[in-house]
């Protein structure tokens, strides 16, 4: 269950309308690496979890993407609320306009629709935080490639390397998460069986069964 | 809203996000080091430093969030009309 606060994680305060901006940072609302992604791909990964430790690290970096959505998705109306007819039908957001006007949808910067193809939820946790790690780093990356690109905006450079900043944090926070779980397994194989299905061990793949 | 009023209402919500990151970094550091004395203390501070800002906020400018939406002696509701986050312009 969730509240909700009436306020940005971090403030978003944009002046200028960019339509080309808009439609390269709305890939981090409903692009491959992007926000609702990481928290569908969390918020679905908890529940085979092994321990309490995953399960909280999974909700509570979750709860946060949603407020990372928040941003984004705050970002791309902010850039577009006051575009001019000339800016829209010159700038290469003429196709999104005639579907959408300029209402937010998820879509990668590359117009393809958000799918949950995007991301895994495999029911093994190693290799749910192994997915996570690398989703942290990818998501780090296309912010670095957004941030080349609007490195003369400040308005909207500022509240995306809040952004970058905290997919790096997220990526420290996984990787303690894997580190617990990989101690409480056999050290000479972590994946001699699954600790979320087959503990203890029943299924063909154990030790016992060769 | 008078300017003045307006530049305290942002400098009161610039603390609340501020305060706020740190309960939110600290939450998630704990998460995996639950038994740091140093955290645990910090997150004390920060965390009670935020509800009182939060309490402040409601009385002077209207909820943040449903907890705080009838604060005062209302009489009519509030929690629907305050500014949403996303709106701009400070709020």
């Amino acid at each position: 269950m969730w509240n909700y606060e009436k306020r940005l994680q971090y403030p978003v305060n944009i002046t200028t309308p960019n339509a080309k901006l808009a439609q390269f940072i709305s890939s981090q609302y409903g692009g491959p690496d992007g926000e609702i992604g990481a928290s569908l791909r969390y918020l679905s990964q908890r529940f085979t979890m092994p321990d309490r430790t995953s399960m909280a690290v999974l909700n509570d970096i979750g709860t946060e993407e949603l407020a990372h959505l928040e941003m984004v998705s705050t970002i791309v109306h902010q850039l577009t609320r006051d575009l001019s007819m000339e800016e829209i039908e010159n700038s290469g957001l003429g196709p999104y306009y005639i579907d959408h006007t300029i209402g937010v949808w998820p879509q990668s910067a590359g117009g393809v629709p958000f799918s949950s193809t995007i991301f895994q939820s495999n029911g093994d946790p190693i290799t749910d935080l192994f997915e996570d790690l690398a989703a942290e780093q990818k998501a780090r990356c296309t912010y670095d490639n957004i941030l080349r690109v609007v490195r003369n905006t400040p308005e909207v450079a500022d509240p995306i390397r809040f952004l970058r900043a905290r997919e790096i944090v997220h990526f420290q926070r996984f990787g303690e998460a894997l580190r617990s779980i990989q101690e409480k397994l056999d050290a000479n194989n972590f994946y001699a069986f699954n600790p979320s299905f087959d503990n203890p061990c029943k299924a063909s793949c154990g030790p016992e069964a060769r | 809203m008078s300017q003045k009023k307006s530049s305290e209402r942002s400098c009161l919500l610039r603390q609340i996000n501020e305060v706020s990151f740190a309960v939110n970094d600290m939450l998630l550091y704990l998460d995996t080091h639950p038994d740091d004395e140093k955290a645990l203390k910090f997150f004390k501070e920060v965390s009670s430093r935020r509800n009182q800002l939060m309490t402040e906020y409601a009385e002077k400018y209207g909820p943040l969030t449903i907890d705080d939406a009838v604060k005062n002696n209302e009489t009519s509701w509030k929690w629907s009309q305050q500014p949403f986050p996303w709106e701009g312009k400070g709020v």
